[in-house]
């Protein structure tokens, strides 16, 4: 078992990970060439969503087309499926995979601090899931499609909305230190 | 002519166009692993201040690809007026951002952090991702109950130098010296939580950040093009367009176009609004032509339907708000052929051309008198087209927009 007191934080397994700067750079590449080939920035969130929506639709079409927030995506014969995030994602869950397998990062366990259960840490990670899934729906974007596609743009409301995660973490980091420390 | 922004899925097909998509992704997803996102611990140290890597690497990639954007705009390379910029919900997204930051200490990831982190099997993730579905479900579900705020503050396309008053390529500059200087905060901090511990940062990092700071300056030096500058780049190949009239549509067309129910007419009077308020075609616009750049991007976020057409009294000062509006790459621009005046010999009634012509005509002045100031109450402002045999050369062709219609999470 590695040290879980040592910064900064190393794999459990395989290579070590990249310089963080070394990453940075590499990462804003991949965003500027995202704008240069098509005038998107990169995202997350709103795949997952229309995942979601396309399983709503099989099951509750009727739901669907009476909820204007999903008609939107999935309304009468339209595929939520069809959009460009959606291969986003897709690509983004495959270069992960990918990248963890070809330096051994690939391994199933729960990272987590140490005075955490495993199952606590699991319904902890469920939690802020749903949260993190809520606002970033109605923050129209989470970390990828706002903070970073929006901050480079130098959009007012991406940066005003990264101050606010930033706080949000930062506000609430004391009370939740057992599970991370 | 900016070659950039592409639009890959219209001009590539959906296989080839999606597959770029994928492409990005891929690279997206292969570095947030090598950086160590998929590792709860390594991000959630971030809010304890032990590692500050979450901010360093964000950060980066912030200045990294704005210094790229910015430059390359000014270089003429890429448009920045057709990129996506995330529009300002401002309450709806500083709310949303304090909850994620909750569920981001809570949880241990952001969704793009938590794709990653189930790739490579981390269990945390996969409940993290399990979770994120159903948050955005219950959202899907609840947000008709707050519709109103959901919409509510809504700045549009605001940018920082807008509401700061700087130009782009200070604020570039201003935010690059901002990011090298916390860059440094976060590594006298590392250390300083660490009891010196903490592993040294690599020495290329400071070469590497003069030559970001140069692109920056360089960037502010070269400027963002002016739609002066950026019509003589266009000038070879719209120029033809104009001398061959094919941005000329006639009256007839016009008229058509506006009961067009697929499309959606955006029609601009130019001329002076004394002359507006005595007529004007039926769901003309008054436009002021002081802040043309604002009309454009105004413009370019209509929907992809949008056919703008310019009238003025002739076609002189029309043709010229056209070349500046077409600098600025507003889609689907098109000049009124003959202006209001050539409006009013095509759809005259009773007469009315051969005996209200005005004696005093010069060129972009009005033609006719009116007696009445009747706006678009005049039956000449709408034309009853059932008249009229519509046997005119259309010279009008939807594009598709160049930039995609949404962005951001889409």
């Amino acid at each position: 078992m590695m040290n879980k007191n040592q910064y900064p934080v190393t794999p459990s397994s395989g290579r070590p990970y990249w310089n963080p700067y070394l990453a940075g750079i590499l990462l804003g590449l991949i965003l500027f060439l995202a704008f240069l080939f098509t005038g998107n920035g990169l995202g997350a969130s709103g795949g997952l969503n229309r995942m979601l929506v396309y399983v709503q639709a099989a099951f509750f079409p009727e739901h669907v087309n009476t909820t204007a927030y999903l008609t939107a995506m999935a309304g009468g014969n339209a595929n939520p499926l069809l959009s460009w995030i959606v291969f986003m994602v897709l690509g983004a869950l495959t270069g992960g995979f990918v990248s963890g397998w070809i330096n051994g990062r690939v391994k199933v366990e729960t990272n987590k601090g140490p005075n955490i259960s495993v199952r606590n840490r699991w319904a902890f990670a469920f939690i802020g899931g749903a949260l993190m899934g809520y606002g970033a729906r109605l923050a129209r974007g989470c970390t990828s499609g706002q903070a970073l596609s929006g901050g480079a743009t130098l959009s007012v409301g991406s940066w005003a909305f990264m101050l606010a995660v930033f706080a949000g973490a930062y506000l609430l980091a004391y009370s939740f230190r057992k599970i991370w420390n | 002519m900016t070659n950039f922004p592409l639009n890959v899925v219209s001009e590539l097909g959906p296989y080839l166009g999606y597959f770029v998509y994928a492409l990005l992704g891929f690279f997206f997803g292969f570095i947030l692993e090598s950086a160590g996102f998929g590792n709860s611990r390594k991000l959630a140290a971030q809010f304890y201040f032990k590692e500050l890597t979450v901010f360093k690497v964000m950060f980066t990639a912030i200045i990294v690809a704005m210094v790229l954007i910015f430059l390359a705009s000014a270089l003429g390379l890429l448009d920045y007026k057709l990129i996506w910029v995330n529009p300002t919900y401002l309450w709806p997204g500083i709310i949303g951002g304090l909850i994620m930051g909750v569920g981001f200490i809570v949880g241990g990831f952001c969704p793009g952090t938590s794709l990653v982190a189930a790739a490579t099997l981390k269990l945390d993730g996969l409940f993290f991702v399990a979770g994120a579905f159903f948050g955005i479900f219950v959202f899907g579900e609840t947000v008709d109950f707050f519709n109103i705020f959901f919409n509510s503050s809504d700045f549009g396309r605001i940018t920082l130098p807008d509401i700061f008053g700087l130009s782009y390529g200070t604020v570039v500059v201003l935010i690059v010296l901002m990011a090298l200087m916390m860059f440094l905060g976060a590594e006298w901090l590392e250390q300083a939580m660490n009891k010196g511990q903490f592993s040294k940062p690599a020495k290329w990092r400071v070469p590497a950040a003069f030559v970001l700071l140069s692109l920056a300056v360089l960037t502010m030096a070269t400027g963002q093009p002016s739609l002066s500058s950026r019509w003589q780049w266009i000038a070879a190949e719209q120029q033809s367009r104009i001398d061959n009239r094919e941005i000329f549509a006639s009256p007839l067309e016009v008229a058509s176009l506006q009961r067009d129910k697929q499309i959606r007419v955006e029609l601009l009077d130019v001329r002076s609004e004394s002359d507006f308020n005595f007529f004007h075609i039926r769901d003309a616009k008054h436009t002021a032509i002081e802040d043309l750049q604002q009309l454009a991007d105004a413009l370019i976020a209509l929907p992809a339907n949008t056919l703008t057409i310019i009238a003025s009294n002739d076609e002189m000062t029309a043709t010229e708000v056209w070349k500046k509006l077409r600098a600025a790459s507003v889609p689907n621009l098109y000049v009124l052929r003959g202006g209001v005046n050539g409006w009013i010999e095509q759809f005259s009634l009773n007469d009315f051309a051969a005996q209200s012509k005005n004696p005093n005509y010069t060129n972009e002045k009005p033609a006719y008198l009116f007696e009445q100031a009747l706006g678009e109450r005049h039956p000449m402002a709408g034309p009853n087209l059932a008249n009229y045999k519509l046997d005119f050369d259309g010279v009008v062709k939807m594009e598709i927009k160049r930039a995609p219609a949404g962005g951001g999470c889409g």
